[in-house]
């Protein structure tokens, strides 16, 4: 009867000493990807919307529209 | 206004209702039932006695506190007696038979499981189906209107006013109108 003894300690360890790198790499990994598909091109968007407003002429066109209660459309 | 409150009270006397006739219903039921139990505890057949060890199928307990036959036949107790010499003496048969005496199912056995899961799915989709018709009659016949600002008119208006009001102009509901065209991009 030679059976191999099985290990006993560090069981833990060994799990983490192979999980861990993938854990932070995958975390790591999804931050970035974040980062690259979603805030950057949101950041974008707003300079993008914000470089030729302009907003007077907005005011001016939901004022007409009559969405504000401080102020009526030219007219009346 | 006056018809939604009136709807609202009559739903909340429907649900009184039903509450107190299942409850008259259930004491009723549960009176009935226990007077059934004891009737039938007299007559005495299933009982295990908890006091004594018991025999148990479970995967942390390989060897449980007694086999699970107890009482042997002529025949086993002449294998029980060959047990006691040299088991290399044992057939295989034999072997098995020892084993079975002592073990009711095999680690395979107690690990296969069963085709119970479907009955439960079924039974649970059978319900959740049966609930979905209740729940059905209820909006047809317990509900009342919808509020007024549903009907496509109040929509149309409703969207009219949050284009005027330039709603999320970077990326969302007023992104999409074209304001020099007056339509949607």
């Amino acid at each position: 009867m030679s059976l191999v003894k099985p290990a006993m300690r560090g069981l833990l360890a060994k799990r983490l000493r192979f999980h861990l790198p993938i854990a932070f790499g995958l975390a790591l990994v999804a931050a970035v990807a974040f980062k690259f598909t979603v805030t950057e091109p949101r950041k974008q968007a707003y300079a993008d919307f914000y470089k030729h407003y302009d907003s007077m002429k907005e005011f001016s066109a939901m004022r007409e529209a009559g969405v504000f209660e401080s102020v009526r459309p030219t007219g009346k | 206004q006056h018809t939604l409150e009136g709807n609202r009270d009559h739903t909340a006397v429907i649900h009184i209702c039903l509450s107190i006739y299942l409850d008259r219903y259930f004491q009723t039921l549960y009176s009935s039932l226990t007077v059934v139990v004891l009737v039938h505890l007299s007559s005495d057949v299933d009982v295990i006695d908890c006091s004594v060890p018991q025999y148990n199928n479970r995967l942390d307990t390989p060897l449980p506190d007694v086999p699970f036959v107890r009482n042997l036949s002529a025949e086993q107790k002449k294998l029980k007696e060959k047990e006691k010499g040299s088991w290399t003496q044992l057939t295989k048969e034999e072997k098995l038979a020892l084993y079975r005496l002592t073990h009711e199912l095999s680690y395979a056995e107690m690990r296969q499981g069963s085709k119970e899961w479907m009955t439960v799915l079924g039974g649970i989709f059978i319900f959740l189906g049966f609930t979905g018709l209740l729940v059905w009659w209820q909006r047809v016949y317990v509900y009342g209107d919808v509020p007024h600002t549903l009907s496509e008119e109040s929509v149309a208006q409703q969207t009219q006013r949050m284009i005027d009001m330039r709603v999320n102009p970077v990326h969302g509901f007023s992104h999409k109108w074209d304001y020099e065209k007056k339509q949607w991009k």
